[in-house]
């Protein structure tokens, strides 16, 4: 179909003009070093070893003490991502920076060696848990440590992770605030927002995406129009790596460089670790969104615990060492599971207290 | 001692389940994360899988078992180097009582552990008696003028008439679509859009990534453009993502535009505390939206108002926010089998008749209410009880009808009682009502608290029967 003719006749078209020479208005994007592995010693690497042994066997627990209607609700096992929470936070300074995640928290809260027996005691709903019992498995909190959570708005805790970074910046603390959130979360449109302002601002915080490849039941590639999710912080101008999940060096090596990168005062970085959940989504998922051969070859090719353990052999850690461990972690777990089982219930005065600081 | 295999809850509110089968045998090696067997609730089928390593010792209930209840001792598994014939603590495929008896520091049972909170038990089964207007117990039945006399009632899960409903309405009208977070291939978090995918595909049934705010805003924009889209929330505590376009965006459309441009949309989801989820997920928001001219706000208790109401509210021009309740879902209840069952948007409905007392409630509610007038009754006071049904707009009518006969009236809510659905009835009572008043209308809600995760704590928190008797014999001066 023709086009209706303008009122006025063509003028002769002018020589188009050459456009000009292309500036960017900003500078180009500044990149970290690649991360290499870590270098650890015998003794960090039997930690590392202790410490995801821990969250292994202590979430196996919980799976155990959920299906003995122990613990109620929800309640999201850190199975199979151990390597990134202990890889990441054995980086950290404990004297000043923070951390928050979301609902799949215990593994996080064991990671900064915080007491299994509150942490198991709180998934109980008891008195002696780290929230008095009021938070369960997504609330928890240890604000003497840093730890801020525990949240169960998917999301939520980015621009609040955020607003930590804000307040290490304000205060010249020093601090680094590291703010996890999965594949999924990466979709909520506040994530952005908060994106922009920590670049804006140039505040300290990692933000970290533990990419399990789903939530819930749907896979990354089904959620994600740019499922390379490193690179979701590019047009914010925040530097994204994709580091290996499941291998804690890989890890460590990249809390390194972020470290390096943030404390130098240039701003927010991105890390996205590819690691994969074993369990279900929650203790009701029937996840049959894949395949148990699926699961169980990241188990028999991939797993972060056997992938230490290969690391101790190499480095000559003997087989007493690392069975004395287990058992030291096996007694851990059950010492905790027994405290969370037998300590009491909160006082029924407790539903009234804390809603308020300075009541009403 | 080997170690005792119990049957797992697998979630929040089972108490039994089907052990479907076995995928090991007595003799096989087993080692942590191995499946075990596959269990079978009433929302799924779940893989069980060993915690511990060892060697199956003995297999107590065999496969194909229906009703397992949570806590039954399964199987036992030897450790290393252990002698495997069976525990002599536990017989055969009974519940082991070893636990339970140790020490005055335990914790309720598993399955006292694992009931549904607000629900108590008259109403709660799904072998509970039908819904009560069809007369049952000592009261004269209500007539509810919905329901052509003759109908075949069929018993129906609140899960399936919500889906019943979407699909009658899909093949309907075009127009009609849904989506949301795990609606299509998951068949939904709780499953009510099961089956809706293979029937309608997936130009009609759209998985969405978690992003309330942009999808409610999607939808909300659909509907101006002419679609009639039901926005599905997994949850009504992750709609506040999206509140602003149900509130600015959707409830505002048609007035700002001097009536020019509609917002056919339904928000639909679970509402109101679930079973230990804790304060971010344990909300009643029916309130909230209840407070905004311009939208509409269904909260139904039975499920054949809820198949009558969805379906009404999807035809409707206006936007509907639907609040559903996640403990209600698979509870069964009669509904009619007719061909297109519509209910009136804004009717209350007299769900049980009583000369005594007036019991005003909704959703999760009724069935506290209805406990309650049972125990009542024994004690002879008759209640009657009113289901709002809708929320906005209020059937004060029904309210201040029966308020005229009984002139007491008692509001139970299944959630805060400051600016509350409670509150507004209680003003409407003083306002139109006041007349006929013999005693304070009364309001049982839950604690004006955030909800605590504990047990004991929650249940303190939340509405029970035993909170409405009391205050209905106080309003009787008994
Ligand atoms: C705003 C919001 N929407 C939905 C949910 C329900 N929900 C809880 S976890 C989850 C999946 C999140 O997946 P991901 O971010 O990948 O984290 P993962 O669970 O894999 O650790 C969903 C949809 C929620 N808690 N909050
Ligand atoms: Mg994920």
């Amino acid at each position: 179909m023709a086009r209706a003719a303008t009122s006025k006749p063509a003028a002769p078209k002018p020589a188009p003009a050459k456009p000009p020479p292309r500036k960017s208005a900003t500078p180009a994007l500044a990149r970290p070093a690649e991360p290499t592995r870590y270098k650890a010693s015998k003794d960090q690497l039997l930690e590392f070893y202790r410490q995801m042994l821990l969250i292994r066997r202590f979430e196996e627990k919980a799976g155990q003490l959920y299906g003995l209607g122990l613990i109620g609700g929800f309640c999201h096992l850190y199975i199979g991502q151990e390597a990134v929470a202990v890889g990441l936070q054995s980086a950290l300074d404990g004297d000043k920076d923070s951390v928050i995640t979301g609902y799949r928290d215990h593994g996080h809260m064991l990671a900064y060696g915080l007491d299994p027996k509150t942490i198991m005691a709180e998934l109980t709903g008891r008195a002696a848990g780290i929230a008095r019992g009021k938070g369960g498995s997504m609330h928890m909190f240890s604000v003497e440590h840093r730890f801020y959570g525990g949240h169960g708005i998917v999301g939520a805790q980015v621009p609040l992770g955020t607003g930590l970074a804000f307040a290490h910046k304000y205060r010249k603390d020093g601090g680094v605030c590291l703010a996890y959130f999965g594949d999924g979360a990466a979709n909520q449109g506040q994530v952005y927002e908060a994106f922009n302002m920590a670049s804006l601002w140039k505040l300290p915080i990692i933000y970290v995406i533990e990419n399990n490849h789903y939530a819930m039941g749907t896979s990354v590639h089904r959620s994600s129009a740019e499922d390379q999710l490193c690179r979701r912080g590019n047009s914010f101008r925040i530097p994204g790596l994709q580091i290996d999940g499941m291998d804690v060096l890989a890890v460590r090596g990249a809390a390194e460089v972020a470290l390096e990168w943030v404390r130098g005062g240039k701003g927010p970085i991105l890390l996205e670790f590819k690691t994969y959940r074993y369990r279900g989504h929650s203790m009701s998922d029937p996840a049959k969104y894949r395949s148990r051969e699926e699961v169980q070859s990241v188990r028999d090719k991939s797993d972060p615990i056997e992938a230490v353990k290969r690391e101790l052999e190499k480095a000559e850690v003997s087989e007493e060492a690392m069975k004395a461990t287990d058992k030291e972690i096996k007694s851990i777990v059950a010492e905790a599971a027994d405290f969370a089982e037998q300590s009491p219930e909160p006082d029924p005065a407790e539903l009234y207290t804390d809603i308020l600081v300075e009541g009403r | 001692m080997p170690i005792e295999l119990k049957m797992p809850a697998l979630s929040p509110t089972m108490e039994e389940g089907t052990l479907a089968k076995w995928l090991v045998k007595e003799g096989d090696a087993v080692s942590s994360g191995d499946i075990l067997a596959e269990i079978e609730t009433d929302k799924a089928t779940m893989e069980f899988e060993a915690i511990d390593e060892g060697t199956i010792a003995k297999i107590l209930v065999p496969e194909g078992t229906d009703e397992v209840k949570v806590g039954t001792v399964i199987a036992l598994i030897a450790e290393e180097g252990e002698d495997t014939s069976p525990s002599p603590l536990v017989g055969e495929g009974q519940p082991s009582e070893a636990r339970q008896g140790e020490g005055s520091l335990q914790p309720a049972p598993p399955e006292m552990a694992q009931e549904p909170a607000a629900v108590p038990s008259p109403v709660a089964a799904d072998a509970a008696p039908p819904s009560p207007v069809r007369g049952k117990g000592t009261s004269a039945p209500a007539s509810d003028p919905d329901i052509p006399a003759g109908t075949e009632m069929v018993r129906t899960t609140l899960r399936e008439a919500l889906r019943d409903a979407m699909a009658e309405e899909m093949r309907a009208d075009d127009r009609v679509f849904v989506m949301g977070e795990e609606v299509a291939e998951y068949q939904g978090a709780y499953k009510v859009t099961q089956g809706l995918l293979e029937e309608f595909g997936p130009r009609r049934v759209i998985d969405t990534p978690i992003t309330e705010y942009g999808f409610a805003g999607v939808g909300t924009g659909a509907a101006m453009g002419g679609l009639k889209p039901i926005v599905e929330f997994m949850t009504f505590n992750f709609a506040m993502q999206a509140i602003d376009h149900i509130i600015n965006s959707a409830g505002k459309t048609n007035y700002m535009s001097g009536g020019q441009m509609r917002c056919p949309i339904v928000f639909r989801g679970p509402n109101g505390a679930a079973s230990r989820v804790a304060a971010q997920h344990s909300q009643n928001y029916g309130p909230w939206y209840a407070s905004v001219p311009g939208l509409i706000v269904i909260c139904p208790y039975s499920a054949a108002d809820a198949k009558g109401l969805l379906k009404a509210a999807i035809r409707s021009e206006d936007p509907v926010v639907f609040l559903e309740n996640e403990l209600l879902y698979g509870q069964s209840f009669e509904v009619p089998a007719l061909d297109d069952w519509v209910l009136p948007i804004g009717k209350a409905r007299t769900v049980r008749s009583g000369n005594d007392v007036t019991i005003v409630s909704y959703s999760i509610g009724v069935g506290v209410a209805l406990a309650a007038a049972e125990k009542l009754a024994e004690e002879g006071i008759e209640a009657e009880i009113i289901d709002l049904r809708t929320l906005r707009p209020l059937d004060t009518a029904a309210v201040l009808e029966s308020l005229r006969r009984t002139n007491r009236v008692v509001v139970v809510e299944e959630g805060w009682p400051v600016c509350s659905i409670a509150s507004e009835i209680v003003s409407v009572c003083m306002e139109q009502g006041f007349d006929d008043l013999d005693a304070p209308v009364t309001r049982v809600t839950n604690e004006d608290v955030p909800m605590p995760y504990a047990a004991n704590l929650e249940k303190l928190a939340l509405v029970d029967a035993a909170k409405v008797i009391k205050a209905v014999k106080a309003v009787c001066y008994r």
